[in-house]
């Protein structure tokens, strides 16, 4: 008995360990792949001369924060202070947890998924907060109130986005949702939610053309300008996790999670999770490709487009897919 | 074993917390700590397997409630040791209030000394399913109740903070968005030493 519950235990550590470092990986070349695209579309080059086409640079750069100074502003609230990046990273991480990579691969599959996410995801707004006001500084803690109201007003429209897709699959299990996609992807039916839902995860991850909390031409840096060395890095990581993150959620949302785009021969012998991380990665090329194409949005702009136009856009989808689907008698069977 | 290990930890903590939040003299403090509390009451939840309110006490208290509430006491520039200097005015009032609850309290742990029968039965229902089946059947006007106070509450604050101010200048943006090429940009050569007025153009 005894013997069981210990090998239970290193299991799951082993199971975590198996989602956390890939993903550590992946935040890794995500710089590396943002830097370089932005590169490309702009006619640069892009850091290409660590190690072969730049594959080094992402380690460069992680031994640079490494080695230097930690800083605690003299002003701030060290406890808060401290613990904020730390909060940040930990939930970028916390949330994979119910993420299915594949049928049957999730380490938890709760019944709750994608309510686990939601709320994992709107406290991802604490770090910044906490941050911005523990530095005790202006520009700081001006980024920090932007980006609270900006994720505050944002996730509200995206639970309704939610709120549709759930009412097309009957159920709030990860799985189930991308089980319900076998027949069609959900970002066809639902296409205009699919759009904006991808425009609030942009804002929801605080990123271009909605980077107002960062806003390096009037606010420095935002709330990390007293950061340095390795509580930056936990910013930076926390970051780019959060947008891996958002395109998980985008992927499982609306493009069918780990099923093949068509379920014929060549395309099935492909394992599921390998067409997860293909979709995830098509997501965050959107999301590169926008960061280097458009304009800052104004603040009243980005506040106008949240309230006023794509949450009454959602709350009204919302009632049309439902009242379609009592219409032509398609309600899904309850899951649970 | 495990779990009732998480209750403590988690009871312990709620209790904790909520301690310090009437306790620490840094009022942010004090919000964080509510926060922490509102979280471990999540992890109660979850413990009674209603997994549902869990999340959405995380969703709607921590995730936006609080984070309004955090961000007023930011801003606020409160002075503390002004308002401690009432404090002792107050503690008989406050001690009264805190007894009746206590009172109360234990008068709810003698009469229902049984409080794990009083959960609903487990029908093999999820509890998503099982309170929206009751929610939206027996408790619906009351359910809608709810929702127009709420609907009220926030008519009200609209309405107390609205205000149109004269001399500010808004922008329309359907007129925007209406603009053409033609009626807002203008080409014009202009010769040297001479302005874009006196080109004539």
């Amino acid at each position: 008995m005894e013997q069981v519950w210990y090998i239970e235990l290193a299991w799951m550590i082993a199971k975590i360990i198996a989602v956390v470092i890939p993903l550590l990986i992946g935040v890794a070349y995500l710089t590396l792949a943002e830097r370089r695209v932005i590169g490309f579309m702009q006619l640069r080059k892009g850091p290409n001369v660590v190690g072969p086409f730049g594959l080094l640079q992402p380690f460069a750069d992680a031994l640079k924060l490494m080695a230097k100074e930690t800083i605690l502003p003299a002003g701030a609230d060290k406890t808060v202070f401290v613990i904020a990046p730390m909060l940040t990273f930990v939930l970028a991480l916390v949330a994979w947890a119910v993420i299915p990579f594949g049928e049957g691969l999730v380490l938890a599959d709760v019944n709750v998924g994608i309510l686990y996410l939601f709320a994992i995801s709107s406290l991802g707004v604490y770090g910044v907060i906490m941050a911005g006001w523990a530095s005790n500084s202006k520009y700081a803690f001006l980024g920090a109130l932007r980006s609270a109201a900006q994720m505050v007003s944002y996730e509200v429209s995206m639970g309704l986005v939610i709120i549709n897709v759930l009412i097309c699959v009957g159920s709030l299990n990860l799985s189930l949702i991308v089980e319900a996609q076998r027949d069609i992807w959900f970002a066809l039916p639902l296409f205009p939610m699919f759009a904006v839902f991808f425009i609030s995860t942009l804002a929801e991850t605080n990123r271009a053309p909605f980077d107002l909390p960062e806003g390096e031409s009037e606010l420095v840096a935002g709330y990390f300008v007293e950061y340095s060395s390795m509580s930056f890095a936990l910013f930076f990581l926390g970051e780019y996790a959060n947008m891996i993150l958002m395109s998980a959620m985008t992927v499982i949302l609306f493009l069918g999670g780990w099923l093949p785009p068509i379920d014929l021969f060549p395309f099935n012998l492909i394992p599921g999770p390998i067409w997860f991380i293909l979709k995830i990665c098509l997501v965050l090329f959107v999301f590169l490709w926008v960061r280097a194409t458009t304009p800052r949005y104004r603040y009243d702009q980005l506040m106008r487009l949240g309230w006023k136009i794509f949450l009454p856009f959602s709350l009204i989808y919302v009632v049309l897919t439902a009242g379609f689907l009592v219409a032509t008698d398609r309600l899904p069977a309850l899951g649970g | 074993m495990i779990s009732s290990g998480f209750f403590y930890l988690f009871a312990l903590v709620t209790c904790l917390s909520g301690l310090m939040v009437i306790s620490s003299r840094n009022p942010v403090h004090s919000v964080l700590f509510l926060i922490l509390a509102f979280f471990n009451a999540a992890g109660l939840f979850i413990l009674l397997n209603a997994e549902f309110l869990a999340m959405l006490l995380v969703v709607v208290y921590v995730g936006a409630v609080a984070v309004l509430f955090l961000f007023v006491v930011m801003m606020l520039d409160i002075n503390f040791s002004e308002l401690r200097e009432g404090f002792q005015k107050y503690r008989p009032l406050g001690l009264v209030i805190g007894g009746i609850l206590i009172a109360e309290l234990i008068a709810t742990f003698f009469e229902y000394s049984d409080m794990s029968t009083k959960l609903p039965a487990q029908q093999g229902v999820h509890n998503t399913r099982a309170l929206g089946q009751v929610i939206y059947t027996d408790y619906i006007y009351l359910f809608q109740l709810a929702g127009l106070i709420l609907l009220v509450a926030m008519v009200g604050a609209i309405a107390l903070t609205l205000r149109r101010r004269s001399g500010v200048r808004r922008q329309v943006i359907s007129e925007q968005n209406s603009r053409t090429r033609q009626e807002t940009i203008r080409l014009a050569k202009v010769q040297s030493g001479k302005g874009a007025e006196e080109t004539g153009q």
